[in-house]
Parts: structure tokens; C-alpha cells; sequence
């Protein structure tokens, strides 16, 4: 059960194989075995999500229910949930319980899912290794020396790990799919407005976007449909008819171009990784596929461009720590604006502070121009690199990161290092783009390989049936991790 | 374009951050790595391009005028570090 589909765990609930009940006690088990070593989890309510798979449980007697119910997920530490903490990874807000629930939340809730808890990732999501959080860095379950990438770290790790069956995370520059990547599953970031950021705790507003991470393109599918939809609450959710993000499942390849961006396969990308992601093409064209090359002749200039415009939006949406309303207030200070400046020092670790100061600075007075509208042009340019591919392919594919897991505390003394990992992800933040990285094969010490998959706006449906056909002809994707064997 | 340690006190004031100043010279070095990262965009000529504020070219929706939201005051200051009476508790700012 434990490494069944959602299909799979939906159908063995429904046929009253089993219950919620001890579905749900035997993730709880695993959990409670393993997370010591992995820390995935930062908040685990036993009781609650007992609480929830009972309800679930006696729904199932009398009501029609969806392909959820009973099911437990895992949700990001960033999505607001009511009665249980929300940390974001931070010091800030290690004890704030939010009073409502954000949209994402309310959503399983209402299919009948059950909250596991809550995954650990890098503080107000600020990272790509998972190793910033105030609650202790997150362990790769493929190598623990390692990171799980970042900054859902935590979701990835539940996950590949089999400690839940499906989770939540959140996706700004690469955070999705870098630690999918990294840590041997599946996940999804969709185009920018199709989940509600109401109750998301916010880093980048224009750049965030919520999404699913499981084992599975075929799961994805089943969990966005649930996520995604309109949100009066959020000011950019967008107003569209539902669709059904499983309907492409069973098309076949024949037909589809695959572009492939040079600037995806020049120096800087790992040899193996560089290796298994020809080899997920050659895959790809076996199934029916054509390929076509592109030019995403900016990619190399979306890393600044981010930077500036990320760390400016950080700066201004982090400005409501104050230590008056919520979160951490300093012990010790003279006056007002002391007990602001101590409260935030205390509360904030060095990257946020850092990005916290850099998004201050381009934003300060004078400097406007050479930084924020600088970045914002350069957002258009990689915007138009996008729109001119898509001119002669249908999805574009290439490696999600440039390497695979590395040493925890390796990118800790250098932040661009770090930044580094995200170079094929973040401009399609920037661009508003969907994008997706699936399991594609090990480097040679074993450590999992991500294909990255971009699809033009809203082809959700589409990158999710070509992602199912390559997983219905190979087995990455259901590959447990060496040291969390079932 | 590099910083300084006077530029460091400047932003933290403005960020309200207190850096104390045995982490001074630390907090400057990571952030010129930073602004070395972001001088890179400095070199590209961007004449005549539009800035691209948000990734989709929507309007924003707007709402009537009409309370929309139940007082929930105790519910939401129960997060606050310090209240009394409703009210949000800080240090004395009029002498």
C-alpha cells in the first residue's frame, strides 16, 4: 500500500479493502519510524488526522464521494492550515496558528482528504537545499548525507520516502521541481493563476505558484484537479471553466515536437545528468515523438533578472513581520523601531535576511531604474524566448537541475552557488510558464536524475499525458530510495 | 556596483533589521556575491522593451464596496505577542 498510486489506494477504499482509518495509521507508523532521521515533517497531529479519516470514513458510507477521500496528504509548512502551526521554516512564525485555512487547504479538506501534516522546507521558502529551516535541515533518503533540494524539500522527501502518498509544495524560482528532481519524484509547478495563493504564505507574488508533488504524472493529475480553480480571495486567480488535467492520460506521443533549448545542454550541466535526459528524449521519440531544436537565448540573464525582482517582492511582503500583530517578538529593546529591528533579526535567519536587504536596496531611492525596471525588462525578453519556441514545438524538455543532490553544507558559503541550482527553472517563473520535472534515471552514485518538462500557458493536461506515457515505459518513477526501503 | 559597510547599516535601518557589528563584514560580503550576480543584467541594452510587471496580461477584477468579512478580533489576537483590551500592545511612542 504503501507505494500504491492514488488510483490504486482510491480503489482499494472504495472496494472497502481498507479504511482511511488504517491507511491512515500506517503512513502515521511510517512517519513515526523514519522522519527522526529525515525530518521531513516539522508538525505531525496524530489525533487530527485520525479525526479527519474517520470523518472520511463515515462520508464514504452515505455520500458520493471523489477519488480523494481518505487519502492522506502532506501539506508545505507555507499553506495556512486552522488548528495546526504553520512555520514557514522560520523562527519568525514557530508558533503561529493561523486562523483560517488557506484554498489549497480547504480544497482536500473538502474532497475528503486527510491533513498528515506538515512538511519541512527552507525558511519563508528562500532556498534550494532544504537547510534553512529553523526546525533543522531535511535528509535525502537516496544519500542522508545529502540535501532533497529545496526549498519543498520536506513534500519531496515525504514522498520519495513513502511517508505520505502525495504532497503539497510551492514553486517561486524552481521549488517544485528542483527538489522533485533531487529526490526522485514527480512535481508539478502550473502557469501562474491557476491555484489560489489565498492562505500561502508569500515570498514572491508575482513568481508564486502552489502545485502538486507525488509519485506520479497519472497522480499529479488527480491532485491538481482538486487544487486548481478560482479564488475570488486571491487578486490574480484566474477565472476559468474547470478542466479535467487527466483527459491527455491516454493520448498517444504521435506527433508531439519536443523542443530542446541549447542553452539547457551547454557546460555547467552534469555529464550524467546531461546523459540520462538524452536518454528520457531518445525515450520520447521511441513513443512517437519528433524533436526540434530551440534557443532560450536568456536564460543565462533570468538569474539576475530574478534576483531582482524575487528579493524586491520578498522585501515588501515580509514587511508585515513586525512582532506586533503575529510571530516573534525580541525579549529585549529600547523603543519601537528597536523592538522592530530585534524582532526581525531574531526571527529572520541569515538568507532571509539577506534577500530581505538585497530586495530593500534595489527598491531604495535612486535606484529603481538600474535594478527593478532593468529586471523587469529582461522578465519580458525571457517571457518572448518562450513565446518564439513555442512557435515550433509543443513542450519543451532539457534537465530540471544542473547536478544532482550534493553534501549538506556544500552551496552553504556561497548564496550564487546556490542560486546556481535554479538556472533552468526560474525563468519560467519569470514567464508564468507550467512547468514539471519527472523521474529520469541515477547518476553514477545513485542519486535520482529530474527531467524538466515546459509547456506553453495552460497545457497542464498535455506535459501530464506525455510525462504518462514515458512512465507507463519506464520504471524511474516507481524506484524506492536505497535507505527507506518498505 | 559594491557596497559598503555604511550602505549595510543604511539597508538594515530601512529593512528594520538590527545587524550587530560583529556580523557587519559578513552580511556585506554575501550581499556584494549577490550584487555581483545582479550586475550581470547591467551590460544588456533593454531600449524600447516593455517591463513585464506580472506573467499574464489580465485586468484586475474589482468587487462592490461591501463588508465582506465577521469580526474575528480575539481569534486573530491571539497570535499577537502582547494585547490588552483589543488592542495591540508596543513601546511608548509619545513621551
Amino acid at each position: 500500500m504503501l507505494n500504491s498510486s492514488l488510483s490504486e489506494l482510491s480503489a482499494a477504499l472504495a472496494g472497502g479493502k481498507l479504511s482511511s482509518v488504517e491507511l491512515t495509521q500506517m503512513f502515521l507508523a511510517r512517519i513515526a519510524r523514519l522522519n527522526g532521521a529525515l525530518n521531513a515533517f516539522i508538525t505531525v497531529d496524530e489525533e487530527r488526522s485520525l479525526e479527519c479519516a474517520r470523518r472520511a470514513d463515515a462520508a464514504r458510507l452515505h455520500d458520493a464521494v471523489g477519488p480523494l477521500n481518505g487519502i492522506p496528504i502532506a501539506h508545505k509548512d507555507i499553506f495556512c492550515t486552522s488548528g495546526v502551526r504553520t512555520t514557514c521554516g522560520s523562527r519568525m512564525l514557530a508558533n503561529f496558528t493561523s486562523p483560517y485555512d488557506a484554498h489549497v487547504v480547504e480544497r482536500f479538506a473538502a474532497a475528503g482528504a486527510v491533513l498528515l501534516g506538515k512538511t519541512n522546507m527552507d525558511e519563508f521558502a528562500m532556498g534550494s537545499s532544504s537547510e534553512t529551516s529553523w526546525f533543522g535541515p531535511v535528509r535525502n533518503p537516496w544519500d542522508t548525507t545529502r540535501v532533497p533540494g529545496g526549498s519543498s524539500g520536506g513534500s519531496a522527501v515525504a514522498v520519495a520516502a513513502r511517508l505520505a502518498p502525495a504532497a503539497t509544495g510551492t514553486d517561486t524560482g524552481g521549488s517544485i521541481r528542483q527538489p522533485a528532481a533531487m529526490s526522485g519524484i514527480s512535481g508539478l509547478k502550473p502557469t501562474y493563476g491557476v491555484v489560489s495563493r489565498y492562505g500561502m504564505v508569500a515570498f514572491a507574488s508575482s513568481l508564486d505558484q502552489a502545485g502538486p508533488m507525488a509519485k506520479s504524472a497519472a497522480d499529479l493529475a488527480l491532485l491538481l484537479n482538486v487544487m486548481a480553480g478560482f479564488d475570488e480571495r486571491d487578486s490574480t486567480s484566474l477565472e476559468r471553466e474547470p478542466e479535467d488535467y487527466a483527459r491527455d492520460l491516454d493520448k498517444p506521443l504521435a506527433g508531439l515536437r519536443i523542443g530542446l533549448p541549447r542553452e539547457y545542454f551547454s557546460e555547467g550541466v552534469d555529464t550524467d545528468v546531461a546523459a540520462r535526459v538524452c536518454e528520457a528524449i531518445r525515450e520520447f521519440e521511441t513513443l512517437g515523438a519528433s524533436t526540434v531544436e530551440v534557443n532560450l537565448p536568456n536564460t543565462r540573464l533570468s538569474l539576475p533578472s530574478y534576483y531582482v525582482l524575487a528579493l524586491a517582492e520578498a522585501s515588501s511582503n515580509l514587511s508585515r513581520f513586525d512582532g506586533v500583530r503575529y510571530g516573534h517578538r525580541a525579549a529585549q529593546y529600547r523603543d519601537l523601531l528597536d523592538m522592530y529591528c530585534r524582532s526581525r533579526a531574531e526571527g529572520f535567519g541569515a538568507e532571509v535576511k539577506r534577500r530581505i536587504l538585497i530586495g530593500t536596496y534595489v527598491l531604495s531611492a535612486g535606484y529603481y531604474d538600474a535594478y527593478y525596471l532593468q529586471a523587469q525588462k529582461l522578465r519580458r525578453l525571457v517571457a518572448r524566448d518562450f513565446a518564439a519556441a513555442f512557435g515550433g514545438c509543443d513542450l519543451i524538455m532539457g534537465p530540471t537541475a544542473p547536478g544532482t543532490a550534493f553534501p549538506h553544507g556544500a552551496n552553504t558559503d556561497d548564496p550564487v552557488q546556490m542560486y546556481l541550482n535554479d538556472i533552468f527553472t526560474i525563468a519560467v517563473n519569470l514567464a508564468g510558464l507550467p512547468g514539471m520535472s519527472i523521474p529520469c534515471g541515477f547518476d553514477s552514485r545513485g542519486l535520482p536524475v529530474g527531467l524538466q518538462i515546459i509547456g506553453n500557458y495552460f497545457s497542464e493536461a498535455r506535459m501530464l499525458g506525455a510525462a504518462h506515457r514515458y512512465q507507463l515505459a519506464t520504471d524511474w518513477h516507481a524506484r524506492v530510495p536505497t535507505e527507506t526501503p518498505l | 556596483m559594491s557596497l559598503s559597510l555604511d550602505d549595510v547599516q543604511r539597508i538594515a535601518l530601512l529593512a528594520r533589521i538590527a545587524i550587530d557589528p560583529g556580523e557587519e563584514q559578513t552580511v556585506l560580503d554575501g550581499l556584494n556575491r549577490v550584487m555581483e550576480l545582479i550586475g550581470e543584467m547591467q551590460a544588456v541594452d533593454t531600449t524600447g522593451i516593455e517591463p513585464m510587471s506580472h506573467a499574464l496580461d489580465v485586468t484586475q477584477r474589482l468587487r462592490e464596496d461591501v463588508v465582506s468579512e465577521v469580526d474575528q478580533r480575539a481569534r486573530y489576537q491571539a497570535n499577537a505577542p502582547a494585547v490588552e483590551n483589543g488592542l495591540y500592545l508596543v513601546p511608548k511612542v509619545i513621551e
